[in-house]
């Protein structure tokens, strides 16, 4: 019983994920679970605006595609390292989401989701038309991997992954940290009640921006992760399809719930895989999932198991509780 | 001049789809209060009912957009009766995601049935007119005389009939609408129903000047929903207005300005509104 | 006087809601605002606690101009409020959710958040501390593992209390405090506004349920129609000619 508790469980699966490329040696797999660490990094970024912060942003994919851009931008066409960019590219999206924020902020609920609707196309219409910076249609060829630092070279799969992993498992650990502290506590207000938070002395409107700015930051971190691995980027990952991806990802997994976006990324994202036939289809199943879960279950996957163990708690809390009582 | 005449011509074209479509989506919401996001989707669906009903079945373009009609607005009620109407008492967030579930499966169900190709719809009105002369094709008339026809039929219905006064009471004041006896049920119903057809009929006019695939709603959709906010979301007379005026502001837009960014227009329009207005035009004031 | 307000008015297009109303809260004392359905309160607790700006007049905190404030601001002073519903996190427990009403007297940001500095572990043990405090002094310390969705209305009435209690308030405003819950349940409740006082804290409170207020209240003002009609001591309001006849047809003051 004391085995399986939640530090164990959680050493195992960083100890299995360690050990994956070394017990199967399948490169396709490889590829899917390294890009699927970079996409739970940015459903992490939406998770923390949408669902603890209460705001539906619909621009996340566009963050994404800066992100990737910058990183793309600045190594193709600017002669930076891969290095440099990548300190720069989640900077810069995060700067853009900074000015996005400012003015998107000020409207909310529906008016907040077409806003933000409307940023993600504006930002896919300028990186489609805007050929001189972004090539347009033609994509972005010929991003460069990560340099070498010392002996660790960045060039082989089994490299990509490790490096995927360890920020991912960064990403997660810092998240983990937001949500567990005051200042996630104070997101989760807003949430709930942003009359109530401002009544207890919350500044909403900062606290608001700082988690916009931060969801960009990771949807920026990930594009950035994203053109180093693929090496070519085009217009469509600006697309309005990637923030729907994303957004399954994280309703199917659960909003607002810490173990939320790496349930439904993988499990979305590998059942894809293993039933190819489903590839262009894969919406006709997911599409009516997340319709269901958001009647059934609103908080996804992970938020129904955390309400049957809550009941289950409850139940042998009263039955001990009376116990003492009768012991007194 | 000429040049300016034929470009509002074809501004006074898109705008009717435009209002036709805005209209459902603010009708909507006037019943609804949330962005039905799967609005683009059902027009879609209508687009391809016409088109499969005229290749595959064979019937005349009328024909086919009154089959498309019919299979739209059940499709939309369904989509009210099995998602909007159980969710109704749900955090906002909730619905906006459901009609986003709704939006990726009927996108899909498409491209599995129809295919991914873009597509072409015949039309019985290809040929070429002089009015004034301009060269028009004769398609393009018939979308803005069909677009307006349908308008004064929907604002005879709805101001002139009873039925039709039941979905405004139920715009303006829901518990209200309740308390006289309305019901609304049948009303959230019927309204769906509306919207559905003004989708399957915009889509239907539009489809032989355009093309038919299975993302042709999403430019739409969104540009709808820019209208309805600058024309006041729930509010018919805006949905109209701010139609006409994107039709026109994008046809003008990319011949003086640039075709390649005519589609920001629209959103550079919104983001500014917004940015200036948070809670849009036509917010009722205070709180 | 801890509180005052000088011609405070409030118009909502051409509708005036609150109109030139001059009202002071003593400190320490209960204070009660009472008046037909419309009259007005509830706008003009919006006034006081900064969720709407007025239109004309001025509010004075302990002499401070605060009249612009912003609501956060405001609860920085040491003003703390309710609201009619409770809007808490039901699937979190009574005490998740009542942690982060000590958060506007902590200062630790994203970087303590990130790196788990000493300053966010501290903070955060205030506040669990202040929760502890607050929950205990609210009798909720034995529902404080529960989940808000498994606790009773009262309960939730109470986990309000405890949110605004955490913030260190030095005056409590109460939006329908006891709306929603039974005649035994509200006695309950006004013991704890009573309790409340006695710590020292100011209480200003909207309610209908004028039996409780008669015994509670120290000082009364009557709102009609956005103006006040009456001031005084439950005695004073319950004989007074013009609270009688405002409140004929929307129920009796004795009611």
């Amino acid at each position: 019983m004391k085995l399986l508790n939640k530090r164990n469980i959680i050493i195992l699966l960083i100890l299995l994920a360690a050990a994956f490329p070394f017990v199967i040696q399948n490169q396709y797999y490889l590829h899917i679970l390294t890009l699927a660490f970079i996409w739970t990094i940015a459903v992490y970024g939406l998770n923390l605006l949408a669902g603890y912060t209460g705001y539906l942003s619909l621009a996340h994919g566009g963050f994404f595609a800066i992100g990737a851009y910058a990183l793309g931008l600045l190594t193709v066409k600017a002669g930076f390292s891969f290095w440099m960019a990548f300190l720069l590219a989640p900077l810069i999206t995060m700067i853009i989401g900074l000015v996005v924020g400012l003015f998107a902020l000020r409207t909310k609920e529906h008016f907040f989701a077409i806003y933000t609707l409307c940023v993600g196309y504006i930002i896919y219409l300028v990186i489609d038309k805007w050929e001189s910076l972004t090539e347009g249609v033609r994509g972005l060829i010929g991003i460069p991997a990560p340099e070498a630092i010392g002996p660790i070279s960045f060039t082989s799969p089994i490299s990509q992954y490790y490096f995927a992993l360890v920020v991912f498992l960064l990403v997660v650990l810092v998240i983990y940290r937001i949500i567990h502290s005051l200042t996630g506590r104070t997101f989760i207000a807003i949430r709930n009640s942003e009359e109530l938070a401002l009544s207890l002395g919350i500044s909403t409107k900062k606290n608001k921006l700082l988690s916009f700015v931060l969801s960009t930051f990771f949807a920026g971190l990930a594009g950035a992760m994203y053109a180093g691995f693929i090496r070519f980027i085009g217009p469509e990952i600006a697309y309005t399809t990637i923030t729907f991806d994303l957004l399954t990802y994280m309703i199917v997994g659960g909003i607002g719930t810490f173990a939320g976006p790496i349930v439904g990324t993988f499990l979305i994202v590998l059942l894809s895989q293993n039933l190819q036939f489903l590839q262009d289809y894969r919406m006709l199943i997911f599409g009516p999932l997340l319709t269901l879960l958001i009647i059934f279950s609103p908080r996804g996957i992970v938020g129904f198991i955390l309400m049957q163990y809550a009941n289950w708690k409850t139940k042998k809390k009263v039955i001990t509780s009376k116990g003492h009582v009768k012991e007194g | 001049m000429e040049l300016l005449l034929q470009q509002l011509f074809n501004g006074l074209t898109i705008g009717s789809v435009y209002s036709l479509v805005a209209l459902g989506l603010t009708l909507v919401y006037g019943i609804l209060h949330i962005p039905n996001f799967a609005h683009g989707a059902l027009y879609m669906v209508g687009g391809y009912i016409t088109l499969i009903m005229m290749t595959n079945a064979g019937l005349h373009y009328i024909l086919a957009i009154l089959v498309s009609i019919i299979v739209v607005g059940v499709l939309s009620v369904l989509m009210e009766r099995l998602v909007f109407h159980p969710l109704r008492h749900s955090p906002p967030i909730q619905d906006k995601v459901a009609a986003i579930g709704i939006l990726l499966f009927l996108e899909a169900l498409a491209q599995l049935l129809w295919g991914a190709d873009y597509r072409q719809m015949p039309t019985p009105f290809g040929q070429v007119v002089n009015v004034f002369g301009l060269t028009l094709t004769l398609q393009r008339i018939i979308i803005v005389a069909a677009a307006i026809a349908v308008m004064i039929f929907l604002y005879w219905f709805l101001k002139k009939t009873f039925i039709g006064s039941t979905i405004i009471a139920m715009a303006q004041n829901r518990e209200g609408a309740a308390l006289v006896g309305i019901n609304t049920n049948k009303v959230a119903i019927l309204t769906f129903f509306i919207a559905g057809a003004l989708a399957a009929i915009g889509a239907s006019l539009t489809s032989p000047i355009n093309l038919v695939f299975p993302g042709m709603g999403h430019l739409v959709i969104l540009k709808a929903f820019v209208i309805i906010i600058i024309g006041g979301m729930g509010s018919i007379p805006g949905a109209i207005l701010g139609g006409y005026i994107l039709g026109f502001t994008e046809s003008i837009g990319a011949t003086y300005i640039s075709s390649d960014y005519k589609d920001l227009i629209a959103f550079v329009l919104l983001i500014i509104i917004l940015s200036a207005k948070p809670q849009g035009i036509f917010s009722k004031g205070g709180a | 006087m801890i509180l005052e307000t000088k011609h405070l008015t409030k118009k909502f297009g051409g509708n005036i809601a609150v109109k030139h109303v001059d009202f002071s809260i003593e400190q320490g004392k209960v204070n009660a605002i009472i008046g037909p359905n419309g009259a007005g309160k509830s706008t003009f607790f919006n006034l006081i606690t900064g969720v709407h700006p007025p239109t004309e007049g001025q509010i004075f905190y302990k002499g401070e101009d605060i009249t612009k404030l912003p609501a956060n601001k405001i609860a920085l002073l040491g003003m703390a409020r309710t609201f009619q519903t409770t809007n808490l996190f039901e699937m979190s427990t009574v005490f998740d959710n009542v942690i982060v009403g000590h958060r506007l007297r902590t200062k630790s940001n994203l970087f303590d958040a990130i790196f788990r500095t000493k300053r966010l572990k501290e903070e955060e043990e205030r506040c669990k501390e202040k929760a502890l405090e607050v929950l205990e002094f609210t009798g909720l310390a034995n529902v404080s593992d529960q989940l808000v969705a498994n606790i009773s209305q009262e309960e939730k009435k109470r986990v309000a209390f405890a949110l605004a209690l955490a913030t260190d308030p030095e005056i409590v405003f109460l939006d329908e405090p006891t709306a929603g819950v039974n005649p035994d349940e509200t006695e309950e409740l006004s013991l704890l506004i009573k309790k409340m006082a006695e710590q020292g804290i100011t209480v200003c409170l909207i309610e209908h349920k004028m039996q409780m207020i008669m015994s509670l209240a120290d000082h009364i003002m009557v709102l009609n129609y956005g103006e006040k009609i009456a001031e005084g001591t439950p005695d004073e309001i319950k004989n007074n000619e013009e609270v009688i006849k405002a409140y004929l047809g929307g129920g009796s003051v004795s009611a």
